[in-house]
């Protein structure tokens, strides 16, 4: 039996939207809030454009797949990374100066600092950070794979659905709409958006791999495995709630309490350990062997940090909670498995580290690589740092001050950006087929930029944090406290302006960058060199499983395909 | 070892089980018995769900976020005791869905902050928090004066609670926005009635200086005014050291 092209997949993508149409417009008929009615019509309107367009596409005469790298969708997602990256990095910056000089709060209920900050944690991570692993996800599965990415319209539905996601929660917040549980702030009705693109992402990934023309998965792609089966566990145990009506958005936690906390820690460090981590680690695995022109190190330390990380990461969320309400036997257990948590941590360090060796001349010459190694560099500082803050003593001095926002910034502006900003030079060429990025002297100004962002604010909040923790517990000889609470608010106010400072760097290189890119994209002068592949007309195999064996692929493949054995 | 890994990464399928069984532990161990085990919180005379009031007052302490600055949750350690009071048991945070212990401290704890204050300070530190407190960094949010709180919301959320296990009775539910009313204005009848369903200690009076009128600002001060007031914790966990004492004795007892 002969099918023309996705028409199947087309079907169930509609049946699958279909609900969520409905839900869209239900929620923009009877919400009683403005921003409810506003965000039941954007579902309703994005939702019926997608099922509109998949039937228009099917109505065409069937097409054979060309036979090329789907990269149209990479590209795209490539641009959204750009487009939240700057969102999230200003916005970070407003917060940043709102701590310093209050009075920019403006008092509105939708300029304050507590209804921003979430914009900005989930613009970065879910906006910057997750559109920059689709890109580099999808690119990588189809050139490891040699195979072209499977399905014609799930693709673009992941893209575009988990962008609607990321908009439905960051244009939430202002108006109050959250849950209220850090990192899983969008309501129930965006959560469920969330889960079907994940679900749809999950089925691309594997369904690409099925047509691999290589025997092994590339060790990358056991990476981003584990983040889309992780991910989708984690957000769907923790997003469980009852919604009290369609008029309005709120939600109550299925769960209350301890239960509730530890539910949530053990999705928050996990939205850290697969979110920011392995997907990322992914990343690495792929971009530096490939930027360094050097094989993977070693095969036996990327199976040892694999499941070392997969297994661990799951058991530490307790360490969030020291010395709080939940059961004693949690808290240690989450302290001890973070310390071996090292161990695999560590093993992709070493691994990115010896992949490096013999590379380092480049680093001169190559900010973008320079990017990736100081991201190895980051990752284990921060990875060193949270052991330490993991064990209770240490957790008793850190806890609740900003130590914890330097740690969460070594590890967000100096691992998961920098080895993003490194793949982003090296992807963007590639997939618009360019020679290389605009210009390198503007790589090197945001590659410096960056770090000089990156080190301030982390050296700032080291200090602040350890400085206003002290404080707290400082005893006069008559056994009162030496300092009242405002006494240490006040002083942070250096620390304040020191961070906000480095953070507005850390905004001008990226900008710096994005510009470097859009010219890079979209060359003042004609390019030169036309591109050779648009040029001949495309050989075309026969429809579904098109495995794909063009000039790109050889190419592509130049890389170690598997990891050196 | 390699022989059977090369399995696992030729095959997708085995290699997404794998990561699944894998990844599932974890959660499995730690969180599971935390449904089960029954001591995990204890029982504890004087806790009770919100008034439809304080929830409300709750909904909106979620809705502004100010978690993001302020814990709900004082450590066992001396320092926070010192600082705070007694530190905080499982079974204050039983009703709270979800749980707003918060991870950073740029403002104080709250757990005990109710009774600390009058009602007074509270409206007006809210409205302007430099005006008492010179270098304060926390937003100004006066507009909730200003905003009329919406009743309508009330049945429906307690209902909600409901679902997730909290003891609201359906005349709880069904009178609701009366109780709203009822414990924001102390010229109304009734408040026998709200003491009955919500205990002894529900605080009845207008919050925020405006009599006429039931805002949100009223909500949140009654809110910050309870928290922490329902139990006398001091009591609650020497009665469950003692208990556990027993225990302990009376194990060794029977090992002997
Ligand atoms: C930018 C961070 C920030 C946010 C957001 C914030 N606060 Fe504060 N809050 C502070 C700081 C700093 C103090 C200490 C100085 C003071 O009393 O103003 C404080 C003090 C308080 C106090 C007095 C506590 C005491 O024991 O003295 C209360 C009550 C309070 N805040 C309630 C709230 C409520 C309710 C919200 C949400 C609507 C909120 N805060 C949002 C920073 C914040
Ligand atoms: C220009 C760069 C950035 C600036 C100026 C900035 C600034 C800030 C500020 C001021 C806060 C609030 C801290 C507080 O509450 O005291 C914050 C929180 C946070 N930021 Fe950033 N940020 C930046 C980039 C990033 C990036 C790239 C990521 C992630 C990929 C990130 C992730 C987070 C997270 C997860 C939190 C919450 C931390 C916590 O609750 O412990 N930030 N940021
Ligand atoms: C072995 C690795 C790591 C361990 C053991 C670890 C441990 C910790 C600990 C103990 C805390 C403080 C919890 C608290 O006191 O509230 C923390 C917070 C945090 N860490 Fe890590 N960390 C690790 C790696 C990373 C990496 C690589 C990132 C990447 C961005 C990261 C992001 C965060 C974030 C976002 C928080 C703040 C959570 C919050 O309170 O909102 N961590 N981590």
């Amino acid at each position: 039996m002969r099918i023309s092209s996705g028409k199947i997949e087309g079907y169930i993508l509609i049946l699958m939207t279909l609900p969520l149409m409905v839900l869209g417009g239900a929620l923009a008929f009877y919400g009683k809030e403005g921003a409810l009615v506003f965000h039941g019509g954007l579902i309703a309107l994005v939702t019926s454009y997608a099922i509109i367009s998949i039937f228009r596409k099917m109505s065409e005469p069937a097409q054979n797949i060309p036979l090329e790298y789907n990269d149209g969708v990479i590209r795209a997602a490539v641009i959204m990374t750009g487009i939240w990256g700057f969102i999230g990095f200003f916005v970070g910056s407003v917060i940043a100066w709102q701590l310093a000089f209050p009075d920019l709060n403006i008092d509105l209920p939708w300029t304050n600092f507590a209804r921003v900050r979430p914009v900005h944690t989930t613009s970065v991570i879910f906006g910057f950070g997750a559109n920059a692993l689709i890109a580099t996800s999808f690119y990588i599965v189809q050139r490891t794979s040699r195979a072209r990415l499977a399905g014609r319209f799930t693709p673009w539905m992941v893209l575009w659905g988990w962008n609607l996601f990321v908009i439905l929660g960051v244009s939430g917040y202002p108006f109050g709409i959250t849950q209220g549980r850090e990192y899983a702030e969008p309501e129930w009705y965006a959560d469920l958006i969330a889960l079907f693109v994940w679900v749809a992402y999950l089925w691309v990934f594997l369904a690409t791999l099925s047509r691999r023309a290589e025997r092994h998965i590339y060790v990358a792609n056991w990476y981003f495995l584990a983040f889309l089966i992780a991910f989708a566990m984690l957000h769907t145990f923790n997003n469980l709630a009852i919604p009290i009506s369609l008029e309005y958005a709120k939600s109550y936690s299925l769960f209350s309490g301890v239960k509730d906390a530890m539910t949530q820690w053990w999705y928050g460090h996990n939205a850290v350990g697969f979110f920011l981590t392995a997907s990322f680690v992914g990343m690495l695995y792929y971009f530096l062997p490939k930027a360094a022109g050097r094989p993977i190190y070693s095969y036996r330390l990327g199976i040892i940090g694999f499941w070392g990380l997969v297994f661990l990461y799951m058991w530490v969320g307790s360490h969030h909670l020291h010395y709080t309400a939940l059961p004693d036997w949690v808290q240690v257990l989450g302290m001890s498995m973070s310390v071996i948590l090292l161990i695999p941590s560590w093993a992709v360090v070493f691994n990115g580290f010896f992949t490096l060796n013999g590379a380092w001349h480049k680093l001169r010459v190559d900010p973008a690589l320079r990017f990736m190694a100081l991201a190895v560099c980051f990752y284990a500082i921060s990875t060193l740092e949270g052991v330490f803050m993991a064990m209770k003593p240490v957790n008793a001095l850190s806890h609740y001050t900003d130590w914890t926002i330097g740690h969460v910034h070594a590890g967000a502006l100096g691992w998961v950006a920098f080895i993003t900003f490194g793949s982003m030079y090296k992807l963007v060429p590639w997939v618009w087929h360019r020679e290389g990025t605009y210009s390198k002297r503007l790589e090197a100004w945001h590659f410096w930029l960056a770090l000089s962002g990156v080190l301030i604010y982390v050296g700032a909040m080291w200090n602040s944090g350890i400085t206003q923790s002290l404080m707290w517990q400082t005893y006069n000889p008559d056994g009162q406290f030496a300092f009242a609470f405002i006494d240490t608010v006040d002083a942070m106010h250096p620390y304040y302006i020191a961070r906000a400072f480095g953070g507005t760097l850390y905004l001008i290189g990226f900008c710096l960058g994005a510009y470097n890119l859009w010219l890079t994209i979209h060359p003042r002068t004609p390019i030169q060199m036309p591109d050779q592949q648009e040029l001949k007309p495309l050989p075309t195999v026969n429809l579904n499983k098109a495995t794909v064996k063009s000039p790109m692929s050889v190419k592509a493949t130049e890389t170690p395909t598997g990891p050196a054995e | 070892m390699s022989k059977l890994h090369q399995m696992i990464e030729r095959n997708s399928l085995v290699m997404v089980l794998m990561i699944t069984i894998v990844a599932s532990i974890g959660g499995i161990i730690e969180i599971a018995p935390l449904f089960t085990i029954e001591n995990t919180i204890e029982k504890v005379e004087g806790m009770r769900p919100y008034t439809p009031l304080e929830l409300a007052g709750r909904d909106i302490y979620v809705r502004e976020g100010c978690y993001a600055c302020h814990s709900q949750m004082i450590r066992t350690l001396k320092t926070d005791v010192d600082r705070y009071g007694h530190y905080s048991l499982a079974a204050e945070s039983m009703y709270d869905h979800p749980f707003q212990w918060g991870s950073k401290r740029t403002g104080p704890d709250l757990a005990r902050v109710g009774l600390k204050y009058s009602d007074d300070w509270h409206v007006a530190h809210m409205k302007e928090p430099r005006r008492f407190v010179e270098g304060s960094i926390m937003p100004g949010y006066a507009f909730l004066a200003d905003n009329d709180l919406d009743l309508d919301r009330a049945p429906l959320s307690l209902k909600a609670l409901r679902m997730a296990g909290d003891p609201y009775t359906d005349k709880m539910i069904a009178e609701a926005k009366q109780d709203i009313l009822r414990q924001a204005d102390p010229e109304l009848e009734g408040e026998d009635d709200l003491e009955e369903r919500y205990g002894e200690k529900v605080q009845i009076r207008d919050f925020d200086g405006q009599p006429k009128r039931v805002t949100e600002m009223d909500a949140i001060v009654a809110y910050l005014q309870m928290l922490g007031t329902l139990i006398d914790p001091k009591q609650v966990s020497d009665k469950i050291r003692a208990e556990e004492a027993a225990k302990s004795k009376a194990l060794k007892g029977e090992s002997q």
